[in-house]
């Protein structure tokens, strides 16, 4: 006989993870049974094979880098925490959430999610998207559908339009104002139920 | 010195032997006759009604007290915890463009952008927190408690009437109708076993298939009061008839006796080793039935051959096929196979809905093995379900075969109230095919390729 609140007494430092992230104890709860249901074999972790099993995810072009996004460092497991901390980045913005200056970025802001985003072009973690990075992007994104020649030339078309210190690679800050206009409170987030 | 019987034993076998008694009269009374005959007493329905008033008061009963002692309830029939956008790639992609660039929307916008990305990030995040087919393989979640532990989320010790109610229906479930059920189980297998031998060793004519019928009838029944089965039929008058294939959804094996108990059909499907398979050959004595061997399953011409020979043989009952291929949890309707469909025959669809406020019906394989999902259903309260024989469906010209098979799968579903899926039902155990990721890349190149070609044109 479970009760509601032994769920929420299973998941260690839950004040912690609800201040970081900002989720509400009912989404960590239903996002917990997620993680379960992903975990086959109940260790306690997800490895890139779970992530695997969701269908959806397999169709989308770049779905391996999504998986990628979640063992950033290196690693090869997932635990809850770090689960749930890259699913923030997915929340809405907090408009009453009052900026107290020394406080850490929140983890759904417009520079966060930018952030995100700019990891999932440059998988070398230099700080820049190459020129071949992003033909390698394009090359998942496209595959089969145009030929060599117009996945450059749409390559270096994007450089040139976003790079402006000339060194033929997009940094954060030149994606960052490329994108200046965009809007990605709204384009880099999920609507919640309550 | 041997053992005296005292008189106190004499009457404790007394009364054993009385309780036995009146034990077996009832059940051959109220049930097993009734079964011969396909009359009901009513008494099921009854119960039915009886249970669904409790389990109403029990969830007023936990929602009322987490309320007063301020604790979380979890809400297991949310839609999910992401609302989805219908939105197509293309239109998300031209808003996310529209919103970035100042520039003039012209074919100039159709042209790569660094926030294209975007679209496919969030759609793969939202897939990862919540998809439609990976939830289809596990049970159902339920609005109100029915007083079973396995389907429950919310129990702790609220209220001592709900606890004492709960014991109860343990006691009940249990102590009661567990044993009834397995003693009718053995009882309708064992007769159809022994009874299709004997008539195996009549000669082939009419006088064989009518007992056959009968005899096969009379056993499916005894089946689904073993299981305490509640089943309503609706439009019987489309019912299958010989030459034709019965396409249903598939949801458990009892779909099978469910089905069989009111019409009589050609099973198709693996021989089996053990009692499956003993039950198989006495089954396949008194009427052709389609059993194929292990190394047959993968010929498919083999398998398209046999079907279609027993459906031109108007003398033989009609086929009974899931063309699903694997059990789904009753929400929705997955891909049919199309091997049945390109025979040609008639194909008359059914579908199967379980309430399941009663019983979780679908068989989830990889957590339970077969006598484990037996004794669990025969524990439940009761197996309620509601058949729709729909009316019968031709290939039409110019139609492939699987069209066919989408056509019949969007009758059934609407039929059902279920959700109609394009997913696979293999995807419980294998991986997405890549045609589906094409899908998507074709479609997002499409927006840029044009534009390419523009551009080199002018």
């Amino acid at each position: 006989m479970g009760s509601s609140n032994s769920t929420l007494s299973k998941i260690p430092n839950l004040g912690r993870l609800i201040e970081e992230t900002g989720f509400t104890p009912a989404h960590i709860k239903r996002l917990y049974k997620r993680f379960q249901a992903l975990d086959k074999g109940n260790k306690g972790y997800l490895s890139p094979q779970d992530f695997g099993s969701v269908k959806e995810l397999a169709t989308n072009p770049i779905g391996d880098r999504i998986i990628g996004a979640f063992f950033s460092q290196g690693q090869e497991t997932v635990d809850f925490h770090s689960f749930v901390r890259i699913l923030a980045h997915f929340r809405p913005l907090d408009k009453n959430r009052a900026k107290r200056p020394d406080s850490p970025e929140p983890i759904n802001s417009r520079i966060s999610k930018l952030r995100f985003a700019f990891q999932l072009y440059d998988q070398d973690n230099d700080g820049k998207i190459s020129r071949d990075e992003l033909l390698q992007v394009l090359r998942t994104m496209l595959e089969m559908q145009v030929t060599e020649e117009q996945l450059e030339s749409i390559a270096d078309r994007t450089i040139q339009e976003a790079d402006l210190d000339g060194d033929n690679a997009i940094s954060f800050d030149e994606f960052r104002k490329s994108l200046e206009k965009v809007n990605i409170e709204h384009k880099m987030s999920s609507r919640f139920l309550h | 010195m041997g053992w005296f019987p005292s008189p106190f034993d004499n009457l404790l076998c007394m009364l054993l032997g009385i309780s036995f008694t009146v034990w077996f009269t009832l059940l051959l009374v109220f049930i097993i006759v009734p079964a011969i005959f396909g009359v009901s007493f009513g008494i099921r329905r009854l119960c039915m009604k009886t249970l669904i008033k409790i389990f109403e008061w029990a969830t007023l009963r936990i929602e009322r007290g987490a309320k007063e002692k301020k604790h979380l309830l979890y809400k297991p029939y949310t839609n999910g915890i992401i609302a989805k956008e219908p939105t197509s790639l293309e239109e998300e992609i031209k808003e996310i463009r529209r919103s970035g660039s100042s520039r003039d929307l012209g074919a100039a916008s159709q042209e790569f952008e660094l926030s294209d990305i975007f679209y496919f990030c969030r759609r793969g995040m939202e897939s990862i927190m919540d998809d439609e087919v990976t939830k289809r393989f596990s049970a159902e979640e339920l609005e109100s408690w029915n007083l079973l532990t396995r389907s429950n989320y919310n129990f702790q010790y609220i209220s001592l009437r709900l606890t004492v109610l709960w014991g109860l229906g343990v006691l009940i479930r249990y102590g009661f109708l567990l044993p009834l059920r397995v003693t009718l189980a053995f009882t309708g297998v064992g007769l159809l076993v022994v009874l299709t031998t004997l008539v195996g060793c009549l000669p082939n004519g009419r006088m064989k298939s009518f007992l056959s019928e009968k005899i096969h009838l009379m056993c499916y029944r005894i089946c689904v009061r073993a299981l305490t089965a509640i089943i309503t039929y609706h439009d019987s008058e489309n019912k299958p008839k010989n030459g034709g294939i019965c396409v249903a959804n598939h949801t458990s094996p009892i779909d099978v006796i469910i089905l069989a108990s009111d019409g009589c059909y050609a099973m198709v499907g693996q021989i089996h080793g053990g009692l499956m398979g003993v039950i198989q050959r006495a089954m396949v004595k008194a009427c052709p039935h389609i059993w194929f061997e292990r190394s047959e399953v993968k010929d498919r011409h083999l398998v398209a051959k046999r079907l279609s020979d027993h459906a031109e043989d108007k003398t033989k009952l009609p086929i009974l096929i899931f063309p699903e291929g694997t059990c789904i949890n009753n929400t929705s309707v997955m891909m049919f196979k199309k091997g049945s469909f390109e025979i040609g025959a008639t194909v008359y669809p059914v579908a199967i809905k379980y309430d399941p406020r009663f019983a979780e019906a679908f068989w989830n394989s990889s957590k339970f093995g077969m006598v484990n999902y037996l004794l669990r259903m025969m524990s439940s309260w009761a197996v309620v379900c509601s058949v729709w024989y729909l009316p019968p469906m031709h290939k039409e010209e110019g139609e492939d075969a699987v069209q066919f098979a989408n056509r019949v799968k969007a009758a059934i579903a609407r039929q059902g109230g279920l959700v109609d899926l394009l997913w696979d039902g293999g995807l419980k155990r294998d991986k997405v095919k890549d045609t589906f990721k094409e899908e998507q890349q074709k479609l997002y190149s499409k927006m840029l390729v044009g534009a390419q070609e523009d551009r080199s044109r002018s």
